[in-house]
């Protein structure tokens, strides 16, 4: 049984830092600001919840599941308010959205 | 009442985190409750829109397919930043929500945040701004099917 | 051993938004990039919790979430205001 909860915990923690490199990639790749918020909002959803649900799985107790739990949801409750607060901030102080030319390959 | 319910959410969340049982610190806990629930109550922030109890279940039934939808959505963005040429189009879209009341519009428009590849850029009434990164992301299927699950979470149960 | 093959991915992401930070070109990417860099030193802590055998970690996980997203919502309020007192719809009550 511990076997089965350690291979799971690793299949989530891999996952986990797989979408965060992936967001991260993203965000030093992506055109403009905006755009950048999509990557970054990979990290928070995908990359905190995977690891830290792969965490939850490795036990610990009580208290640090509890803990972990709360740590998911806060950061799942917060991260769209900072996305939003700074996309406003960013259209309010002028940054133009990027835009393609609509037939632009692939 | 929902000053009661807030204290005894605050009281569960002291409980879970403390680990120590004695008597003189859960009676400390006791008191930063209280000292807690009246700096709220002092706040004016304990209303139907601060502590939304009244929502209840609802959200319980509506937060798994909330996570559903973000987990597709983040294989979705992360083949299109893999993918060698990038190919993104971003573009701006008005949406018109159907909640009744401010809360209901916060959830939908946090949810849309949520999901990658969608973002909510402004709320003005039931008029929301999306900032979407592809074509795709905004066909309309996703945001009206979150549309009338998040106006059922916010009739209440 | 896999506490500190996921600890050096987290690592890795950290060195991407830092370059973000670095290249800016705005003042906003700066944000979202130590905003970024903030929710990946969480997961670092967490991480390292389990690494170092010390659960106790975990609160200091969670308190350095708090300040994370208090600190990016203060930084953004000033670039908007120029002010981190006022809320608009509380100026006119006053």
């Amino acid at each position: 049984m511990d076997m089965v909860f350690d291979a799971v915990s690793w299949v989530l923690i891999s996952g986990g830092v797989f979408f965060m490199v992936v967001g991260a990639i993203g965000l030093v790749r992506m055109p403009d600001v905006y755009t950048r918020l999509h990557a970054a909002g990979m990290t928070d959803t995908m990359g905190a919840g995977l690891i830290l649900m792969g965490l939850c799985f490795q036990g610990g107790g009580f208290p640090v599941v509890v803990r972990l739990v709360l740590i998911w949801l806060f950061l799942l409750f917060t991260s769209p308010i900072g996305t939003h607060a700074l996309a406003r901030a960013a259209l309010s102080g002028g940054v133009e959205p990027y835009r393609t030319t609509p037939p632009q390959g692939s | 009442m929902r000053a009661l319910g807030l204290g005894v959410i605050l009281f569960g969340f002291w409980l879970a985190l403390s680990g120590h049982y004695t008597p003189l610190l859960l009676s400390l806990g006791v008191g930063s409750t209280v000292l807690v629930v009246y700096l709220a109550t002092r706040m004016d922030v304990v209303d139907h829109e601060g502590i939304p109890l009244h929502i209840g279940g609802r959200f319980w039934v509506y937060f798994p397919w909330l996570l559903k939808e973000i987990f597709v959505a983040n294989v979705h963005v992360a083949r299109i930043i893999l993918s060698p040429g990038l190919p993104i189009h971003p573009l701006l879209v008005h949406y018109r929500s159907s909640q009744k009341t401010d809360l209901g519009r916060a959830i939908y428009a946090n949810s849309i945040t949520l999901t990658p590849g969608t973002i909510t850029m402004s709320v003005d009434g039931q008029d929301l701004e999306i900032h979407s990164l592809t074509w795709v992301d905004v066909d309309g299927r996703e945001e009206d099917e979150m549309d009338r699950r998040v106006t059922w979470v916010e009739q209440g149960a | 051993m896999m506490f500190a093959v996921a600890a050096a991915g987290i690592l890795v992401s950290m060195v991407l938004a830092m370059v973000r930070a670095l290249l800016g070109p705005t003042v906003y990417d700066r944000v979202l990039a130590v905003n970024a860099f903030g929710t990946k030193t969480v997961l670092l802590i967490a991480v390292l919790g389990y690494l170092a055998g010390r659960p106790e970690f975990m609160d200091l996980c969670l308190v350095y979430a708090l300040i994370n997203f208090i600190g990016t919502i203060a930084v953004l309020k000033f670039f908007e205001y120029g002010d981190l007192g006022r809320a608009r719809s509380t100026t006119e009550a006053e």
